[in-house]
């Protein structure tokens, strides 16, 4: 779709519509190289092509004419890329290099057209019933590619099925969380209330949390609840869109924004919560950036752009929560998710809840932000290098000697349930809200401990 | 292109991941972090892993008529690994083993393509340090920081990059490989050689291991802030300070232009009324020593009109810290073109040099903040321009002549710790005239009669 096709709908041109617009970006980086001493795909592969001033400056060369953007091999360097933000915190110029890299993706689709195959996928994601339906079709047929292993409450490929998928990480010691067989969506009312609501906020769940984690879905609801706040969660969402967006799919992220504020729009809610930094993310920055000239949509992305709050913001700012009472022993160590982090700027927040309950020992791990290696669908895509940072990673976990290892984004629980299941020590991976939440169960059970 | 044969024989030394040919590949090698230069693409990129590899590569580029460029993370500030008339980029990021810590012979022995931070933290346990620090420790490499020399922020008290190379293994233009020193504190067997390829920047021998010394790590510190009305107030208090025989780890200082900028970007609290700031850090190994300095520097500050901020916790360091870390970023943030230069005066002449340089700043019409390492003479004068803007480039092309002619008639020097690169070659007459170019010349020719190793950086060839 061009920009001048999308203009006639009140769309302005943005970087993602037109490329030029990303030249001041590129002119503020000086090449110093910063990026090189956080950038995950750098630090495993040593080749400049692979961090962010390298791809700077194969950006100026498609500017200038020099390489065309739909160059396989450009495109190839294009998406050796988690678009996890790391080169940004370490960036002294401040270079957006997120919207340089979407910037070129989008240019890349716009030029060649979107894969067949992602053409598909992604077309699924926009008719959420469709995509509902596969979803638990997937569910109940999951069996027969895969076993269950429910000490680690995840599922293994089974032999036959390990055989082809070997080389994309599908072996026989990958596991994976199990499809829903109950999305979490499906499996609550729309409205919770609750008694003498001091407020009422919207969940916008997810596609993860909706099929593959429900119980943190569950937990968020119960702390929720336990605090006193009316949630409302729409049937109406829909996947977030971040993941078509870092495939270049401007067209179908904006259509997925503008239901989602639909949906928002029309659940009376006075904030919005999520349990996903890249969702969180989405909602914060990327619609309103996306829609920035829509007359309709813009105005509306950028008031719940005010009013989006990851789960422990909204619980330790927003509300001030209840400190939990009931014991949950543990020895807890936290990773900070890059997009919760280095989008959302979350960090200290989840910390300062592990710390409230009662029993928990908080462990940090070195480099805590340094990224897990999962880059959404990046670890399909280039399982060695995802599987070498995951490994960098699960080594500062076992330093720490913690028993759970917690974070605030589902991609990273799934990278990590694989590799913590490879190289780590059989630590639990859970969301930091669940365990927030089996506290205030317990305290209900009556293992509150006792304060004099 | 290079004929096919020639990639396919690359291919076979260090095997095909470790060479690069495609052109996306390839523009990722084409420039340094070096502002204002000429981009230049190479023809390979080749990735040894072993000094065997690195042999065999020189050899056949030779044969070719090649030229090489040794290069680490590419992060020096003069040019030096740009692939100028192309050839093959000899990268040694993969190269990165540490062969060993030796911590009862104070010893790290590395191959050069370590990061110099890694082998920091490699060595910390032992409570051991390896003080060259330049800004980019976190990057660089020691292949790259030991061809350069580079300098840093502790350079006064601890010395330079030059200071902690104790032995060397070097490939020749010829193929040869050469090792001399070692672990022995005292070797003055044969030329002192060590010396002679640390800060040669790839032009007389491609380093492929380090043998590096290490100190015991300063156990204790105390950070304090200065900041003077009066810029010759900053400078006496520079060698007062010296003059009360307290040879400070850091002593760091800004300028009027760099305070102010710093301050609009980072708000950290420094008053814009002041002429000049000096960092200052004493450290050692024992506390009451480390105390009695820090008075003794207080004093100093006091006595010329400073008003004195002295850090108490590791949160109130970072605060005085968080401003000099800043200078760099904050200048650059007002202008897409920053040429950072490192014209270094005696210390009795930084105050006159800080002058001069605001003078071509005025005479210019330009924007230059100069901060730097004031206890070593080391200034920083930060050109912001647009290189987009012809006519605004020419005023910094002079504006840098002035510089270094200004530097050069203090007693000093065209670089401190950045090198000469292509960035400062045509000066280098003006500091070493005819002889010491003919000097350079006997001494590149002797080690590298056709210029194959990073031709067009420091030595200027003969003219035909």
């Amino acid at each position: 779709m061009s920009a001048t096709a999308e203009k006639g709908k009140g769309v302005v041109t943005t970087p993602y519509d037109e490329l030029q617009l990303v030249r001041n970006e590129l002119s503020k980086c000086m090449k110093c190289g910063n990026c090189m001493a956080v950038c995950p795909v750098y630090l495993t592969d040593k080749a400049e092509a692979g961090v962010a001033r390298g791809k700077v400056a194969v950006a100026e060369a498609v500017l200038s004419g020099e390489l065309d953007v739909d160059d396989p091999e450009v495109v190839q360097m294009l998406f050796n890329c988690l678009v996890c933000k790391s080169c940004m915190q370490n960036c002294p110029t401040k270079v957006n290099f997120d919207r340089i890299m979407l910037a070129l993706r989008a240019a890349v689709v716009r030029k060649k057209g979107l894969h067949p195959l992602k053409d598909m996928i992604f077309g699924l994601i926009k008719r959420p019933k469709l995509f509902d339906a596969g979803m638990k079709v997937g569910a109940a047929l999951q069996g027969l590619a895969f076993r269950d292993d429910p000490d680690k409450k995840a599922i293994s490929p089974r032999s036959p099925f390990a055989f082809v998928g070997k080389n994309y990480g599908f072996d026989l010691h990958r596991s994976l969380p199990e499809l829903a067989s109950t999305p979490f969506r499906d499996r609550v009312t729309e409205v919770v209330k609750v008694r003498d609501a001091k407020t009422k906020a919207a969940f916008f769940t997810g596609c993860s949390v909706n099929y593959f984690y429900p119980q943190v879905g569950e937990d968020v609801v119960e702390v929720l609840k336990e605090n006193k706040v009316q949630i409302s969660i729409p049937k109406d969402q829909q996947c977030c869109g971040i993941a078509v967006f870092v495939h270049g799919d401007v067209k179908t992220v904006r259509e997925l924004a503008r239901k989602n504020l639909d949906a928002m729009q029309n659940s009376g809610a006075e904030y919005l919560v999520t349990a996903c930094g890249s969702c969180g993310g989405a909602w914060q920055h990327e619609y309103k950036e996306l829609l920035s000239d829509d007359p309709v949509y813009g105005p509306q992305a950028q008031y719940w752009s005010a009013r989006t709050y990851d789960i422990s913001t909204f619980l330790t700012k927003v509300i001030g929560y209840r400190p939990p009472k009931g014991k949950v022993e543990a020895v807890v160590t936290y990773h900070d998710s890059c997009h919760l982090k280095k989008t959302m700027k979350v960090s200290q927040e989840p910390r300062q809840i592990l710390m409230s309950i009662p029993g928990v020992t908080f462990k940090e791990m070195a480099k805590p932000d340094a990224c897990c290696g999962s880059g959404g669908s990046y670890l399909l895509t280039h399982y060695e290098t995802s599987k070498s940072i995951a490994q960098r990673k699960v080594a500062d976990i076992n330093q720490t000697e913690a028993d759970h290892v917690t974070t605030g984004c589902p991609a990273c629980m799934m990278q990590l349930l694989d590799h913590v299941g490879r190289f780590g020590k059989g630590q639990k991976i859970t969301h930091y809200v669940s365990l927030l939440a089996e506290s205030y169960r317990k305290e209900k059970k009556g293992g509150a401990i006792h304060v004099p | 292109m290079l004929d096919k044969t020639i990639m396919q024989e690359m291919e076979r030394i260090v095997g095909e991941k470790n060479v690069l040919t495609r052109k996306v590949d390839l523009v990722t090698y084409s420039y340094d972090a070096t502002a204002d230069m000429p981009r230049q693409i190479p023809d390979v990129v080749v990735m040894p892993t072993s000094t065997e590899e690195v042999r065999r590569v020189v050899n056949l580029a030779r044969e070719k008529g090649l030229a090489i460029y040794p290069r680490g993370a590419g992060t020096n500030l003069s040019g030096g690994t740009i692939p100028l008339k192309k050839g093959v980029v000899l990268s040694f990021q993969r190269m990165n083993r540490i062969m060993e810590v030796d911590p009862d012979n104070l010893t790290a022995t590395v191959q050069p393509g370590v990061v110099i931070q890694d082998l920091n933290n490699a060595v910390l346990p032992f409570g051991l340090v390896y003080p060259p620090d330049p800004g980019t420790v976190a990057t660089a490499t020691m292949g790259g920081s030991v061809a350069e020399n580079s300098g840093g922020l502790r350079g006064l008290k601890y010395g330079v990059t030059k200071h902690y190379v104790m032995g060397m293994e070097v490939v020749l233009a010829n193929g040869d490989k050469v090792r001399f020193g070692g672990k022995t504190v005292k070797n003055v067997t044969a030329y002192d050689f060590a010396n002679l390829f640390v800060g040669s920047e790839g032009t007389l021998g491609i380093i492929t291991e380090i043998t590096a010394k290490l100190i015991p790590a300063p156990k204790y510190r105390r950070s304090m802030m200065g900041l003077f009305k009066k810029l010759e107030d900053a400078g006496n208090t520079v060698t007062g300070i010296i003059k009360s025989q307290v040879i400070p780890a850091t002593l760091e200082i800004m300028d009027r232009t760099t305070i102010e900028t710093v301050e609009n970007y980072t708000k950290v609290g420094l008053p814009t009324d002041v002429e000049a700031l000096l960092l200052i850090e004493v450290d050692g190994m024992a506390e009451e020593v480390v105390e009695r300095e820090a008075q003794a520097v207080a004093k100093v500050v006091k006595e010329n009109s400073g008003d004195l901020k002295l850090a108490t916790s590791d949160a109130e360091r970072d605060q005085l810290w968080a401003a000099r870390r800043a200078a760099l970023p904050a200048l650059a943030q007002l202008s897409p073109t920053v040429v950072l230069e490192d014209a270094t005066v005696p210390r009795t002449r930084v105050t006159d040099m800080l002058v001069a340089c605001q003078k071509i700043a005025e005479k210019y019409g330009l924007k230059i903040g100069t901060f730097g390492h004031a206890g070593d003479g080391n200034l920083h004068p930060t050109i912001l321009a647009d290189a987009n803007n012809k006519e605004e480039m020419q005023r910094v092309h002079k504006a840098v002549d002035e510089i270094f002619a200004t530097a050069l008639s203090f007693g000093g020097t065209l670089s401190g710790e950045h090198g000469i690169g292509i960035a400062k070659m045509r000066y280098l007459g003006d500091e070493i005239g005819q002889s010491g170019l003919r000097l350079m010349r006997s001494v590149k020719e002797a080690l590298d009669p056709h210029y194959i190793l990073n031709p067009g950086k420091m030595v200027p060839e003969k003219e035909a």
